[in-house]
């Protein structure tokens, strides 16, 4: 008997812990379901895809990938979604870093206004600005659309054999500049750069705040002036807040759609507002949107796996200071 | 300490990120509201506009289907941020005590954050269809198999296509993508609460429940007012999610103003009109924002990191 007491007080039934993987792996299975679903049913025929009654086993089939991919110009609008979304990012990591640097280290006029501007603009909703640029920007590009040297850059663009492969990335950086702002690239990457900015200034600021003045000081007692110091001793201590800021940029860039419909047209289109073509007055045509879904999923969610704790660091740094 | 000795050096670094910031957002901003006295159809040139002086805001404020939309958004922000912050703190207070295999769950839990919006739209739209969805399937077998559930609504019908289900459906689906955001944030403000303090209210002999709405709670106040404000102001500027899952159909039933925005530019095409009612939504998150601004600025710089 004395035996017995010992071991069963030992193995008490670790009823907290049952409960708390518990309650994680019920709300795991929730938040995972609707990215399964999406996934299976990209591998369904359309017509299991439209039965009534759920199907969770089926003959998998490829036909959505097959047709997105042979008759919706599919890597054309990838090219363009991951041109957009890489360009914007790098600008938009260029210029918040200076910006966030001058916050964060100098005094100047304008200082708070800047910062608090910057938190300001950040609240803008999307849509408002959906007008304006609408109307503005195509104002805008008839100033220089119709300029002789852009014809003559559109002439030569057209012409050339370095460009005119179609849909490759190069022509894309061709088409760049041949394009107006409002049915092209470059538009849409000057509007998430600015989307963006206000968030990544922020975020770096609190970033470079963590970084000790002493090595500052120390190379400007020795010489060396601003932009020495912030090239050679701030940026290469700042490649964390980097990390954290082109995931959330590219998130953005590469997940919008609404301006994308707006600033874009037929040819370049980004992967978003290609998708929702799909539904159209005839219907919504499911098999070649979860098609498209699971393939414009799969970065974020790469991301996501690799880098859990930077977007946790990004998204708490937006609600906690520092 | 300041670096610079040249005072034009600050401008120099900020210059880029004004211009974008200016050319992006603030001259569109301020074009919006110079819009919103015009008469200015889509597709017609901008020289055939209209100045309309305020009549497009009395116009505004008598305009039932405006009203609606007020009404919706506010009911749709309400619920959704209400139900967030509960589900969301409740969770973490739940969850708090760090266990093994804590990332993988947090790596799960920030995926409905990460996937384009259109995608969440569309995928709950083909979950929640009458005809194909599996929600509406199973809520319908659970009501047959215990017919009393069918008086609270577990009857199959088609939730987003239904006048009184729709916006119900819809805060669900926003409840889904964004509690695990409020959840990581406290969760993460919850562990940074100093140990000793919670040893010593331990010690002091404080429960579970005073320990956590007199210490733990009282802690993280100010974060939970600003993780609030962040989600208010992002539930309001949401467009995407409900622009694919319903486009404010059925009639208005989840016509938010930002969705009803959009329909009036590009369905109605009257873009003067439409910059009137986006002061609207501008006026709420700008009200919200100089809360944010006042609780949470991290230029600020008082005690140190």
């Amino acid at each position: 008997m004395t035996m017995l007491t010992k071991p069963v007080e030992k193995r008490r039934i670790p009823w907290q812990k049952i409960s708390h993987y518990g309650l994680l792996i019920l709300l795991s299975i929730a938040i995972l379901l609707p990215i399964y679903v999406i996934i299976l049913t990209s591998f369904k025929r359309q017509v299991v895809v439209m039965s009534k009654s759920p199907v969770w086993w089926f003959e998998p089939t490829l036909n959505n990938y097959n047709e997105i991919l042979q008759n919706h110009n599919f890597v054309r609008h990838l090219i363009s979604s991951t041109y957009v979304g890489l360009v914007s990012t790098v600008l938009t990591l260029f210029v918040s870093s200076w910006a966030a640097y001058a916050i964060a280290r100098m005094k100047f006029f304008g200082r708070g206004v800047m910062s608090n501007a910057t938190l300001l603009v950040r609240m803008v909703p999307p849509v408002v600005l959906t007008v304006p640029i609408f109307g503005l920007w195509r104002q805008w590009e008839s100033l220089w659309v119709n300029a002789p040297w852009h014809m003559r850059y559109v002439e030569w663009v057209n012409n050339s054999a370095l460009c005119t492969a179609q849909g490759d990335l190069l022509d894309a950086t061709c088409q760049i500049f041949a394009d107006g702002l409002t049915d092209g690239r470059l538009g849409l990457i000057l509007f998430y750069t600015a989307l963006n900015l206000p968030f990544v200034i922020w975020l770096l600021v609190g970033f470079i705040q963590q970084i000790p003045m002493e090595l500052e000081e120390a190379a400007i007692v020795d010489g060396a002036s601003p932009f020495q110091v912030f090239r050679q001793i701030i940026s290469p201590l700042m490649r964390g807040g980097y990390a954290v800021a082109a995931i959330f940029t590219f998130r953005i860039a590469w997940n919008e759609m609404i301006l994308g419909l707006i600033l874009t047209s037929r040819r370049t289109y980004t992967l978003p507002v290609k998708t929702t073509l799909f539904i159209d007055q005839a219907g919504v045509q499911w098999g070649l949107i979860m098609a498209m879904g699971t393939l414009i999923l799969l970065p974020p969610l790469l991301l996501t796996f690799f880098s859990a704790r930077q977007i946790i660091q990004g998204m708490t740094a937006g609600a906690v200071k520092g | 300490m300041s670096i610079q000795k040249q005072s034009w050096v600050p401008y120099l670094f900020i210059l880029p990120a004004a211009i974008v910031l200016i050319v992006g957002l603030i001259i569109p901003v301020g074009n919006a509201l110079y819009l919103s006295f015009f008469s200015w159809d889509m597709g017609t040139p901008w020289d055939t506009a209209e100045f309309l002086g305020i009549e497009n805001y009395t116009r505004l404020l008598q305009d039932e289907t405006v009203r609606k939309s007020i009404g919706v958004t506010l009911r749709y922000t309400f619920w959704t941020t209400t139900l967030e912050m509960i589900a969301g703190i409740g969770l973490a207070l739940a969850l708090e005590k760090p266990i093994r295999g804590a990332s993988i769950f947090r790596t799960i839990f920030i995926l409905p954050l990460m996937i384009s919006p259109i995608i969440v739209g569309l995928i709950w739209r083909y979950m929640l269809d009458g005809r194909t969805g599996i929600i509406p399937h199973y809520i319908g077998q659970i009501g047959e198999l215990i017919p009393f559930l069918q008086n609270f609504g577990f009857v199959k019908s088609a939730y987003l296509a239904n006048i009184d289900t729709a916006l119900r459906a819809a805060i669900v689906v926003d409840i889904w993508q964004w509690t695990p955001f409020i959840f990581i944030i406290i969760l993460a403000g919850l562990q940074a609460v100093p140990a000793d303090i919670v040893n010593a209210a331990y010690i002091d002999g404080a429960n579970w429940w005073q320990m956590t709405t007199r210490v733990k709670l009282p802690m993280i106040r100010n974060l939970i007012i600003v993780t609030l404000l962040l989600r208010l102001v992002d539930v309001f500027r949401a467009l995407e999610v409900l622009f694919v899952m319903t486009f404010g159909g059925p009639a208005q039933a989840t016509e938010v103003l930002s969705v009803k925005i959009y329909k009036t530019a590009f369905a109605a095409q009257n873009l003067g009109y439409a910059s009137t009612i986006s002061m609207v939504l501008i006026g709420i998150t700008f009200i919200l924002s100089i809360f944010v601004l006042i609780y949470n600025n991290p230029t600020r710089q008082e005690g140190s990191h």
